[in-house]
């Protein structure tokens, strides 16, 4: 590890405020790429299994 | 070269991808998520700061990965769309169509961290420099894909649209590339160099290349999940998505 102390890696000499922030946001964003796609495809097997009991209830 | 081709038409079958991209995303996702944390621990914790910058300069193991990526989604989605455009193949399609959205929030991301970057090295959060204007362009192009498709009602003709405004749109590629050797601006030339050595000392190097590797894997992995979406809505009436699903 370069520094010494995980207060000395959080400071990073004063520009700690700008490289921590652009992390988070980033983390944020990859966060979305991955859990975007996989609502929307729960969303989809919702709408399926709605229909697959609306087809039972409609059938005699 | 036989098994090759029998592969690639496999791909344009949706039952054979679906289980295929599924498989594909269990393995890729965890490696991911591992090498992720490993180039940033490395990049925010162990590289030696730059003798100039200081310690600002790590924000480069995000902001420079991100923006290759994203410029190599846009080649993904530009020969998806030429593809679908001439051999009329629906994969091509739906997977244009998925890597907008992953090239847009790629895009994103180098834009804000470029800015936040930008603030302590260069005093300004944005300047209208060529290479920055560029990738704002890239930018819209994306998210014009997204909201092209969403504002036809009939999908096959929004599809095409959007094929040929991805293709219309790679002219702005190689001014990305070539936007720091020719105009003199603030932002830096590439350090990263396929042929010869690279301007950047092994130190700082590897913990880029683990992180660059690891956002292609997540282009890949975010893809693959929006096409997989894609599928299934597209499909939901097929009686072989019901029955994977086991709900026929």
């Amino acid at each position: 590890m370069y520094f010494e102390s995980l207060a000395a890696a959080w400071h990073m000499e004063g520009h700690g405020g700008y490289v921590w922030l652009a992390y988070a946001l980033t983390a944020t964003a990859l966060v979305l790429m991955v859990w975007l796609p996989l609502a929307r495809h729960r969303r989809h097997l919702r709408w399926i299994a709605a229909d697959q009991r609306r087809q039972v209830a409609d059938s005699p | 070269m036989q098994r090759m081709w029998t592969f690639i038409h496999k791909l344009g079958s949706p039952p054979w991808f679906f289980a295929f991209s599924g498989t594909l995303v269990r393995w890729l996702l965890p490696v991911t998520v591992l090498l992720l944390a490993l180039g940033a621990c490395w990049g925010l914790l162990v590289a030696p700061p730059d003798f100039r910058q200081g310690n600002s300069y790590r924000i480069i193991y995000i902001h420079v990965p991100a923006a290759v990526v994203a410029l190599a989604g846009y080649y993904v989605m530009a020969i998806a769309g030429a593809i679908s455009l001439i051999w009329r193949i629906k994969m091509a399609d739906v997977a244009m169509r998925a890597a907008a959205p992953v090239g847009a929030v790629l895009t994103g991301i180098a834009l804000v961290t470029g800015a936040i970057w930008g603030k302590p090295t260069w005093g300004a959060w944005w300047v209208w420099d060529a290479r920055i204007t560029s990738m704002l362009i890239l930018f819209f192009l994306y998210l014009g894909v997204v909201a092209l498709f969403e504002a036809y009602e009939n999908k096959a003709a929004a599809a095409k649209a959007c094929a040929v405004l991805t293709l219309v749109g790679t002219v702005n590629i190689p001014i990305i590339y070539k936007s720091v050797d020719w105009w003199y601006s603030l932002h830096q030339p590439a350090s990263l160099k396929f042929t010869g050595e690279s301007a950047i000392d092994a130190s700082m190097l590897y913990p880029l290349l683990v992180m660059i590797a690891a956002f292609y894997l997540l282009f890949a992995v975010s893809v693959l999940l929006y096409m997989r979406a894609e599928l299934v809505w597209q499909h939901r009436n097929a009686s072989w998505l019901r029955q994977r699903l086991g709900t026929s």
